[in-house]
């Protein structure tokens, strides 16, 4: 018995959620009292694989192919598997990234797993199953699950569990190859379209989002240059994005991403309830409203009601004085 | 092109969420039920695909038979027949049981489902049935096209997006942007009384998760507010109390 935590990377580097989730399974290694084994698919160099030495890696599987250079889902879904199997892994935990919500349903229905989507707290073995808390109803209610399987799967949401450092002392890596049916090929990366300059928005620790009180696209300068200084992604309502004032992929919400940073800035929103639901289990949450009586001051830790135009320019002055800059 | 839609029978985003039995389940009391918003989507992409004339949309569901009334609404919407598996949905790994084995024995050529339901939060049935069915899936489709035989599909990833390309028969899930919200019209809401809605008994599966219980989220302390002329105070606060800059 023993721990798999998939790891993730783009271009090569291991992503932010790639420790986060290292750090949960090894975590959960040690509440479940085994051991754990990561897996990179992809091109990875060794160097970039050792780093997951310092958060408790002692042993990572590496199957590094030209034909798992892009993600191919089905045969994704088969190495982990595969290797799931090799290890005699019984808990297989992939973070909750775009690629770990296409592959852990097929990994688990491959393995006849019980599937948890975005875990909020570690494992606990009680008695014969495992038990583990999620968010339901779009952030209203938290279910504990129980996990009815005697192998299960675990996805945990980006920023939900911090990365932390616990040097494993050896790394050992392995490669890892197994032979896959063409069939596992049904289908084919033609093309990536990255937003290079920007910061991914699922991931971010700081989120800066605006609404339809900014009136109009013209004016998100605003919003861009205090994301900048911060080092944050930029967000936006629905009706913002609806409208086509920012980019689909930007809308927040139960029907938009749903995200969890350190600190979500909320500029011009009114706090709609679906609004809210992407949103409400941000760290800390500061909002920025001409009007007093608008609904997201309930759900905020720090609050300044008046007119984003005088408000955000301010913000960004002070934070580059904090920040020592311009 | 045989499409088929599954749809989710959610409560409305403004439902207020409460539990009864000692919080083990979902209260429906006063609760209005919508089709699932992302499942809104899906079928409108299978309207828009079903627009050359020579292709039918089914849309399913597994649920008892208060989910009626959504299906009803999604024939107003377009589809032409509808298939209620009767259970109630125990986990995603019942339903995309339940799913695949109807899927088995009509086969189609492409399977729509939303990213996610609105209630559940799961987005495992599309990547289950593509496992089950042995087909190729998308769980977050931002756009969807098909031309001979094949489709296109722009995939949602951290910051930007994939263009792939899968064979047909695909599984895929839909999220905003693939297609306009379609509203039914008058025309539509006569005719989906008329329209075949097939009850069918379910399959014998166990289910792999059990919900034991619900809790409500931590409630968040008052707001601080910070005076408009004092900028800097919100700074500090953010910097030395909560720790996030
Ligand atoms: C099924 C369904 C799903 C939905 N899903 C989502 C979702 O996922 N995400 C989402 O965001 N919405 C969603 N909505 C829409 C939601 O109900 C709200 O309509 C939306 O969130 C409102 O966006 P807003 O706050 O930008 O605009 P508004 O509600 O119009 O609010 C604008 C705010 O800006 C303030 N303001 C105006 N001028 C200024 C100024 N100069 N300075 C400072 N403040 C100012 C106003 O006081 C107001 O509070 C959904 C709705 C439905 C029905
Ligand atoms: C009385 C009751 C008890 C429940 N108890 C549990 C429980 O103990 N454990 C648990 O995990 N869940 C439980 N559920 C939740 C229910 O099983 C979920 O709806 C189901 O697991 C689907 O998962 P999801 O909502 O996460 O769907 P997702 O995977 O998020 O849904 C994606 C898509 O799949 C399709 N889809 C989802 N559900 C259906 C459906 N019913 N029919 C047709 N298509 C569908 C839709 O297209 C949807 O957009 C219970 C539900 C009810 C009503």
């Amino acid at each position: 018995m023993s721990v798999l935590v998939y790891i993730e990377n783009t271009d090569g580097q291991l992503k932010k959620s790639a420790f986060e989730v290292a750090s949960y399974a090894r975590d959960t290694a040690a509440q479940l009292h085994t051991d754990v084994v990561a897996l990179s698919i992809g091109q990875v160099n060794q160097d970039e694989l050792h780093k997951l030495g310092q958060y408790g890696i002692g042993k990572i599987l590496d199957a590094n192919t030209e034909k798992l250079a892009t993600f191919v889902n089905q045969a994704y879904a088969s190495i982990l598997t595969g290797a799931a199997q090799k290890e005699n892994a019984h808990t297989i935990i992939l973070s909750n990234t775009f690629s770990g919500k296409a592959l852990a349903p097929r990994v688990s229905a491959k393995l006849k797993a019980s599937l948890i989507s975005g875990a909020i707290d570690l494992p606990k073995a009680e008695g014969d199953t495992i038990g583990v808390k999620t968010t339901t109803f779009s952030n209203k209610a938290i279910a504990s699950v129980s996990l009815q399987s005697p192998t299960r799967v675990i996805t945990v949401n980006p920023n939900a569990y911090p990365a932390k450092e616990q040097p494993s002392g050896q790394v050992q890596i392995e490669p890892y190859n197994a032979d896959l049916p063409d069939s596992d090929f049904g289908t084919m990366v033609k093309e990536i379209v990255r937003a290079t300059d920007k910061i991914s928005l699922p991931e971010a620790e700081i989120v800066v989002s605006a609404g339809r009180g900014l009136k109009g696209p013209e004016n998100w300068g605003i919003i861009e240059e205090l994301a900048n200084v911060l080092g944050a992604a930029t967000a936006c309502s629905k009706p913002v994005s609806d409208a086509g004032w920012r980019p689909h992929a930007e809308h927040v919400g139960q029907t938009g991403i749903v995200i969890s940073p350190k600190l979500y800035i909320a500029i011009g929103i009114s706090g709609a309830i679906q609004h809210l639901a992407g949103v409400s289990s941000s760290k800390t949450i500061v909002v920025i409203n001409k009007d007093p009586e608008a609904p997201f001051f309930k759900i905020a830790d720090y609050g300044i009601v008046g007119d984003a135009f005088v408000i955000v320019p301010k913000l960004i002055a002070a934070l580059k004085a904090h920040k020592g800059i311009g | 092109m045989k499409i088929l839609v599954c749809i989710s029978h959610v409560p409305d985003t403004t439902s207020k969420i409460t539990f009864t039995n000692d919080n083990t389940t979902f209260n429906t009391a006063g609760v209005q039920f919508i089709i699932n918003p992302y499942d809104e989507i899906a079928l409108s992409k299978a309207v828009d695909l079903a627009a050359d004339g020579a292709s039918s949309i089914t849309v399913i569901t597994v649920g008892d038979a208060s989910t009626e009334a959504t299906l009803r609404k999604a024939l107003a919407i377009g589809a032409d027949s509808a298939v209620r598996v009767d259970a109630q949905p125990l986990d995603a790994w019942f339903v995309a049981n339940q799913i695949a084995a109807y899927a088995r024995a009509n086969s189609f050529d492409l399977i729509l489902t939303g990213r996610e339901s609105i209630d559940y939060n799961g987005g495992q049935v599309a990547g289950m049935l593509g496992e089950l069915l042995g087909l190729p899936s998308v769980s977050i489709a931002k756009s969807l096209s098909v031309e001979n035989g094949q489709a296109r599909v722009e995939r949602e990833i951290e910051g930007g997006k994939e263009i792939i390309t899968a064979s047909l028969p695909l599984v895929a899930g839909t999220a905003e942007g693939v297609a306009e919200p379609k509203i039914a019209n008058m025309r539509g809401i006569m005719s989906a009384r008329t329209k075949p809605l097939e009850v069918i008994a379910p399959i014998a599966v166990e289910p792999l998760t059990k919900i034991e219980v619900y809790d409500t989220p931590p409630a968040r302390g008052n707001v601080k507010l910070i005076d408009e002329n004092n900028i800097d105070e919100l700074v500090h606060l953010l910097h030395t109390e909560a720790k996030v800059i």
